[in-house]
């Protein structure tokens, strides 16, 4: 066991690019969930299909099958992109689906009279995204988000497979030089373990907060 | 709401909508004068809510014309006789002018009342802070819920809600105001607080129309009354003629339903 | 772009892929249903259970889900043995790290799923005299089951796409043939464009089959 805590130091790089991973694919499948989650929840049918159609592609593939394609595939078709680069642009695109329905549900359950409200008091249709609806939808949104996080942080595990240095990687390269696998594995599982399981406290916390909006 | 123009504020040409095949506005015509109070009765599925929600766009038209203060509210003219339906910052800006309250009251669940009053004040109107908040402290007080302006809606009875709905749509000081049904998902016994502040509106010249089942309510503040039934305008005059001794028969029929009392197929 | 599409080599080996597809379903079976025996049991022991039995069950479900199902591959594949002396396949592995893993997440959905019966079942089986036993095995399970349906479909398609992670110990599922034929032909484009629908089509056929199969059992509620 002593030997496993003294790999703590190697296991601090993996885990450091663990966490710039999944911070970066949290951040850009929000930013482009937010977006296209609004377009497919109040666009016309050519902005609603082709955003329908890509959460539906996304959503029913396994992430592993993403990942190895965008690896191995992109520089077939031209685009060259280091093992880093293709897990980030996989796992967003991936994530991304996560976050549009996630979106979806929690703007379309806000009533419709809130709508005919904003609207009828003048506000344009950003105000009445910014001031209306995203404050109501937060609460119903915030909840499955951050498990989406948690879903991430352990979905980057699999970027191990394509050579990238993370927690996992990390984990495993230790066991090569040491040959005791079950004190590493541990370990690595206690590390992944604390990060996601205050991440769902902080879940939990938060749902509790905005229950002021009862229905 | 300075000019005392002799023009109809609201003038109805035509106005047709179909939903598939049920047609729900079967050619409309109706002018509305500023400072009357124009009463819409009917049948449910008549159409006259979706009249109502036409006038401030909520709901499109297919056919005619519908103008306030003038304004084409859902087209705007292409030239060579085309026209193409308003944009979102245009409707925005012909809805700051139109005042709505709603059945379901649709208050702002996570503002104050006085941060709902406050909130088409700041965005839209531009005020500042402090100026929203004096203005929607003054309406608030005129509805009588000086004492709730920090309270959320989930503290407030339908009652009260309602009226800070009401304060909410005046404050915006609109040309019109139209009010949809207001007191059908109040208990009765908060009715009362609310038709007392449309009363106050209404002395005080506000133009209003208002779809309501509150016959008693309609004869005492409406101008003119309008019976609508099937997508049209079946019976319009003032309320004298159209409540309380009505000739047209489907007319009737309806009000009878409504009062069952008052037995109006065999009044004279 | 000048890259010439070649299938030749993927439909020459496609029973990788139909086989593997075939593995991959049976996989995801065979997980799911021990793991509705996991799930139930553990939620039936949180219900009636003591302390002591909910801590146990509660931290089980917390460990899984918060650690990356590789992990837990690698771990019980590669770690378990190894400290215990013995060996097994990495297909048996694989179905008790999935089964354990699917429990998890099916305790919660079990234990939804009981607390969602009405309580007015309930009462009516305990008002023509049923006891406590008897109550659970003909009013409250039953019930139970078809409350969850909608769940467990989504479960199973779920585990059906976890089925590729058993790739990385060489099970000879769906993603392990597509990554053999990348590995020996090159031709990713190719065999990812016919895989990709076959997880697609796959994952909507089962919903298709499990969704006629609710119409017939779901508890309007």
């Amino acid at each position: 066991m002593e030997l496993a805590l003294n790999s703590l130091p190697f296991l601090w790089d993996g885990l450091m690019t663990t966490l710039q991973v999944s911070f970066l694919v949290v951040v850009l499948a929000l930013a482009a969930g937010v977006v296209l989650g609004v377009g497919v929840t109040y666009g016309t049918a050519v902005v609603y299909w082709p955003i329908r159609l890509y959460s539906d592609f996304m959503r029913g593939i396994p992430i592993l099958v993403l990942m190895f394609f965008v690896y191995y595939g992109f520089p077939v078709i031209g685009l060259n992109l280091d093992s880093f680069w293709a897990a980030v642009v996989a796992m967003a695109a991936f994530k991304t689906a996560h976050v549009i329905e996630i979106v979806r549900g929690a703007v379309q359950s806000i009533a419709i009279g809130q709508t005919d409200a904003g609207k009828a008091i003048g506000l344009t249709f950003v105000q009445r995204l910014v001031y209306v609806i995203f404050p109501q939808a937060a609460r119903r949104f915030l909840p499955p988000w951050i498990n989406a996080v948690t879903e991430a942080v352990k979905g980057t595990s699999l970027i191990s497979l394509i050579g990238v240095v993370d927690l996992m990687l990390a984990v495993q390269k230790v066991i090569g030089r040491t040959y005791e696998p079950m004190p590493l594995y541990i370990m690595g599982a206690i590390i992944y373990f604390l990060i996601n399981y205050n991440l769902s406290s902080l879940s939990r916390m938060l749902e509790r907060r905005f229950s002021y909006i009862r229905e | 709401m300075t000019e005392t123009s002799k023009e109809p504020i609201v003038q109805i040409r035509g106005l047709g909508k179909s939903f598939g095949d049920l047609r729900v506005l079967d050619g409309i015509d109706l002018d509305i004068h500023r400072g009357t109070v124009v009463s819409i009765i009917g049948p449910s599925g008549s159409g006259k809510t979706t009249l109502l929600r036409c006038i401030n766009l909520l709901e499109t038209y297919d056919e005619g014309s519908l103008k306030v203060d003038g304004v084409e509210v859902g087209y705007q003219d292409s030239g060579n006789g085309a026209r193409r339906p308003r944009g979102d910052r245009e409707l925005a800006g012909i809805r700051a002018d139109i005042g709505m309250v709603f059945q379901m009251f649709n208050l702002f669940p996570h503002l104050t009342a006085a941060e709902n009053v406050m909130l088409g004040l700041r965005k839209v109107r531009r005020k500042s802070r402090d100026e929203a908040r004096a203005i929607a402290e003054d309406w608030l007080a005129v509805v009588g819920l000086t004492d709730k302006l920090d309270s959320l809606p989930l503290q407030l009875s339908g009652g009260q809600q309602q009226r800070v709905g009401i304060a909410r749509a005046v404050a915006m000081d609109p040309k019109l105001l139209l009010l949809d049904e207001i007191t059908s998902a109040l208990d009765p016994e908060l009715v009362g607080e609310v038709l007392a502040v449309v009363r106050k509106l209404a002395d005080e010249g506000m133009t209003m129309i208002v779809v309501t089942h509150e016959m008693a309510f309609a004869r005492e503040i409406s101008d003119a009354v309008l019976f609508i039934d099937g997508g049209r305008i079946q019976v319009a005059g003032p309320p004298r003629e159209v409540l309380v001794d009505p000739t047209h028969e489907r007319l009737k029929g309806f009000l009878s339903r409504l009062n069952p009392e008052h037995n109006w197929e065999n009044a004279q | 772009m000048d890259y010439g599409f070649n299938f030749t080599f993927i439909w020459r080996h496609f029973d990788r892929l139909g086989y593997g597809l075939i593995l991959s379903l049976e996989l995801a079976a065979v997980s799911i249903l021990i793991g509705m025996v996991i799930g139930l049991a553990f939620a039936l022991l949180q219900d009636g259970g003591g302390r002591g039995a909910r801590w146990s069950v509660a931290a089980y479900v917390e460990i899984i889900r918060n650690v990356p199902l590789l992990l837990l591959v690698y771990l019980v594949f590669y770690g378990i043995p190894n400290i215990g002396g013995f060996s097994y396949s990495a297909t048996t592995s694989f179905i008790v790290t999935l089964a354990l893993y699917s429990g998890a997440y099916l305790v919660e959905v079990f234990r939804a799923g009981l607390d969602a019966v009405p309580r007015g079942l309930i009462d009516a089986g305990k008002a023509i005299g049923l006891n406590a036993f008897q109550r659970m095995l003909y009013v409250r399970l039953p019930t139970m089951f078809r409350i969850i349906l909608p769940s467990l479909s989504n479960t199973f398609i779920s585990l059906f796409k976890d089925t590729s992670i058993a790739s990385v110990i060489a099970v000879p599922e769906l993603a392990y043939g597509a990554q053999w034929i990348n590995f020996n032909s090159f031709r990713i484009v190719e065999v990812y464009s016919v895989v990709a629908p076959m997880y697609l089509v796959t994952g909507y056929v089962i919903l298709w089959l499990l969704q006629r199969l609710e119409k017939r059992f779901v508890v309007r509620r």
